[in-house]
């Protein structure tokens, strides 16, 4: 018993060190400050960081829960025109990243964008037109893009709570408004929080977004402390900041996972019935946050890409997406493999403490890409200068061997998405029980035919889909390849980052379409799982 | 020969012993039965022999060579024991025809299709081979599991609740369609059930279990009619237990009357004894002059099961026809008809 649960730790130990090291390296810069930088940091840099961020966390927080419950409530529990396709609908935001909607949205609402330039046409005057390039615009851009998450975990909470709490307390005298304030959203608490932090993580993740807004938070400072001003030990001392309000929010998503209690589900018959102005305004609210969130930004990519894409279509592009595809799907095969040996170990050696270190080795999910791209980045550093003497001795002339390699690139992307590969494997492998493994044991095959026979060919499945998953989430991703590619490995999202930088929308617009249009294959994936 | 022998085997996890000192055998052709109330520990056993779990003491033997005993164990694949489970564990990315081959692989490819073809024929599903398990009802799902466990011809079949996710009827017949399968088939097997119609349908010989415990290794008649304590007692069928006396080595005095049986009952003249009393012990005669008054009344088709009071208010179970339709609160005659006298020490 305690043999293999030891066995199990260890041979999980290495895949969670991709992700332990960074964070321990991370941390190690918050215990040991160095005071030069900590006294340029806490004059210049923390208080407009950490009082930006925590403006976000209320914000986007208040922001997600505002869109993402309602629009849950509706699709799950009640019954109106087009709520089928609204229910799946709603999940499209999923496929475009927040720094696409970001500067979209500010080219449609900007001073000189078409919004604002409509209003002067027909009244003469726009300037009482609030300003998007502020707060209260990254903010609307952040909780546009991510309330999903919270709208998929509440519309499972609704759809899963089952009607019969509710309507045990309609027999109980709540009226059904009351019902739903009383018993319905205190008994999908778990799941809201859990829908909640998903999106804080993502949000204190963020950079592609504040950096177009030019709002500094600590993924921003980061960057700039790294390559503006070449000050490593100042950006790591800020990712280690930021990694305690992570750990914060992983502790509160770990709970609310626990705290998840399912009680049937809701069937048709049992939907409440919207009628007259309640159906027009429950249309209303979900035409209105689907063309914001996903049909107008969509469109306006089009629009410019269809302007520049003569001029701005040419061989780069196949560089770009070459490379976008290259690395997606080295990472993913990457991941997926570390994630199916996971699995397995987690399966094979299951006890408390494996379970514990595979929760490690998918920890990576919570801990922003630029907080992995600086500790991953600082040890192979420390390890090429251990390696450069020898390398010299040996007649090879190089000032850097792993540095400037792709290696950092697929390390930290390795870590950052291992539980993107996990989860979908997981659940693939929690579909085979135990006694179907004990069957297949007594129809005589040894362990290692089990895998052959049994695992692998019912968890092909789960592979695809976690293969296609993390494809799609390193595509996408901006910060760690931003920070650690090799010099000259320009991606996808490294073009948007350039073209955003410089404020020319309509040329981020191309690389911006084809990350979108990529993007839709998960969210399809998860529209069709949600189906049945 | 006995082909399987369960000899005086422990069972635990962390510092508790969920199987102690228990011990079994079964010839080869028999079927027996693991009888109890769910966590007694006969699923357990069941796995132990099967290979799953490790022994702490006693040895388990498969036709005479040891495959379980606390130091060493033979790996579950290499024991030629089949195993039915409780929720059937067939494999879905399976058709029905691969799911009975499965275990099969080591034999060349015609062999494979014949067996596969006669074992579906066996459990009467000849026509279904290419389906797939999630088109198949419960019932057939279970047939499939019990082919597939059969297919490889195992020396011994263990069966774990297989019929506990079925309704009630199929249950009944299926269980008396597996008894002949296994017959048929000439099959060692062992059933592992809490009712007791179905292991009384299916088994030769059942152990009832407790606490880890082998209560009673018998015939369904004999612990039904000749239970060694009060636990068998209660648990098998019904019944009541009435105080008597011991007044000769070989009869006892009760509020019924007094009766002897020919061997001596254990214990000394005069000592305060407990004698159970079936339902079927108790015949209803309006000519009696013994009378009960009915305290209750279940109607059970062909007979009711009345509830009787004594004079003492103590009660008795009593099977009558049903044609004997008495109200609640009558008095009705009846007379005591007992083969068996069994009796337990105060």
């Amino acid at each position: 018993m305690r043999l293999s649960s030891l066995r199990g730790m260890g041979y999980a130990a290495p895949i969670a060190l991709l992700t332990i090291i960074p964070l321990l390296v991370v941390l190690s810069s918050f215990l040991h400050p160095q005071p030069e930088v900590w006294a340029h940091l806490s004059e210049y840099v923390l208080p407009d960081v950490i009082k930006n961020t925590l403006i976000l966390i209320v914000g986007v927080g208040l922001g997600v829960l505002l869109l993402g419950v309602p629009l849950a409530w509706l699709t799950a529990v009640c019954e109106f025109p087009g709520r089928l396709f609204f229910s799946w609908a709603l999940m499209l935001p999923l496929a475009m990243p927040a720094y696409v909607l970001a500067f979209v949205q500010v080219g449609l609402l900007d001073f000189t964008g078409p919004v604002q330039t409509l209003i002067r046409e027909l009244t003469g005057d726009s300037s009482w037109f609030p300003r998007i390039r502020s707060t209260g615009g990254v903010i609307m851009v952040l909780s546009l893009a991510f309330y999903p998450y919270v709208y998929l975990l509440a519309r499972n909470a609704f759809l899963t709570q089952g009607k019969r709490a509710l309507e045990a307390a309609q027999m109980l005298g709540l009226s059904r408004a009351q019902g739903f304030w009383q018993v319905a959203l205190p008994m999908a608490r778990p799941w809201l929080i859990g829908g909640l932090t998903l999106a804080l993580m993502e949000t204190l993740a963020d950079f592609g977004t504040v950096s177009i807004f030019n709002f500094d938070t600590f993924t921003t400072a980061i960057y700039k402390s790294w390559f503006a001003l070449f000050n490593l030990p100042a950006a790591s001392q800020l990712a280690s900041i930021l990694v305690l309000f992570v750990l914060v929010l992983v502790a509160l998503e770990y709970w609310a996972r626990g705290a998840r209690l399912y009680h049937g589900r809701i069937v048709a018959a049992e939907r409440i019935r919207l009628q007259g102005a309640y159906r027009w305004l429950a249309i209303a609210l979900c035409s209105t946050v689907l063309l914001i969130a996903f049909i107008i930004p969509l469109i306006q990519l089009l629009l410019w890409v269809k302007t520049i894409w003569q001029d701005d279509f040419d061989a780069r592009y196949i560089g770009f997406t070459l490379r976008s595809m290259l690395i997606s799907l080295f990472a993913a095969l990457i991941v997926a493999a570390f994630a199916l040996l996971l699995v397995f170990i987690q399966r094979r050696f299951a006890s408390t403490g494996t379970r514990w270190v595979v929760r490690l080795a998918t920890l990576g999910y919570a801990v922003p890409g630029s907080v992995l791209a600086v500790g991953v980045f600082l040890p192979i550093a420390w390890l090429d200068n251990l390696l450069i003497p020898i390398a010299n001795s040996m007649g090879f002339a190089t000032f850097q061997i792993l540095k400037g390699s792709v290696a950092v690139m697929l390390l930290a992307l390795a870590a950052r998405f291992m539980a993107v590969a996990f989860q979908p494997m997981e659940s693939a492998m929690q579909r085979i029980s135990r006694n179907q493994e004990d069957a297949a044991r007594s129809l005589g095959l040894s362990q290692r035919q089990l895998l052959w026979r049994l695992h692998l060919p019912l968890l092909r499945g789960g592979v695809l889909t976690a293969v296609l998953m993390c494809f799609v989430d390193v595509m996408k991703e901006m910060p760690i390849t931003l920070m650690t590619r090799p010099f000259g490995w320009d991606t996808l999202a490294v073009r948007v980052f350039e073209m955003t930088s410089e404020g020319m929308w309509a040329n981020a617009a191309l690389p911006s379409l084809m990350i979108v249009i990529t993007g839709l294959i998960p969210v399809v994936l998860l529209v069709l799982k949600s189906e049945d | 020969m006995s082909l399987l022998k369960v000899a005086n085997i422990s069972i635990g996890f962390a510092e508790r012993n969920i199987v102690e000192g228990l011990s079994f055998e079964l010839q080869a052709g028999e079927i027996g039965c693991l009888l109890g109330a769910s966590g007694c520990g006969k699923t357990t056993v069941l796995r132990a022999i099967a290979g799953f779990e490790a022994l702490r003491a006693g040895e388990i033997q498969l036709a005479d060579v040891a495959v379980s005993t606390a130091e060493q164990m033979v790996p579950p694949q290499l024991r030629g024991v089949g195993m039915v489970f409780q929720d059937y564990a067939l494999f879905p990315h399976l058709t029905v025809a691969a799911n009975v081959a499965f275990g099969l692989k080591k034999l060349p490819k015609a062999e494979q299709t014949e067996r596969v073809a006669r074992m579906l024929a066996l459990v009467g599903l000849a026509d279904l081979g290419e389906r797939y398990i999630h088109e198949l009802s419960g019932g057939q799902q279970q047939r499939v599991a019990l082919a597939r466990a059969l297919a490889p011809q195992p020396r011994l079949l263990l069966l774990d609740e297989p019929f506990s996710n079925l309704d009630v009827e199929l249950r009944e017949r299926l269980g008396q369609e597996v008894r002949a399968i296994l017959k048929e088939t000439g099959t060692t097997a062992i059933l592992v059930t809490h009712d007791q119609r179905e292991a009384f349908a299916v088994a030769d010989q059942i152990g009832v279990m407790s606490e880890g415990h082998i209560r009673q290794w018998g015939t369904p008649y004999d612990l039904y009619h000749e239970p060694v304590d009060r636990f068998v007692a209660n648990f098998i069928g019904e019944g009541v237990l009435l105080p008597a006396q011991l007044t000769g080595p070989q009869c006892i005095d009760f509020e019924l009357g007094q009766i002897c049986r020919t061997a001596p009952v254990a214990c000394c003249v005069g000592c305060e004894m407990e004698v159970l009393i079936r339902p079927d012990d108790i015949q209803h005669n309006d000519a009696s002059e013994m009378k009960a008054k009915v305290l209750a009344k279940a109607f059970r088709g062909a007979e009711f099961m009345y509830t009787l009071g004594l004079p003492s208010g103590r009660t008795l179970l009593s099977l009558v026809p049903s044609h004997h339709n008495h109200a609640i609160g009558e008095y009705i005659g009846i007379e005591l008809e007992m083969d068996h006298l069994i009796v337990f020490k105060k």
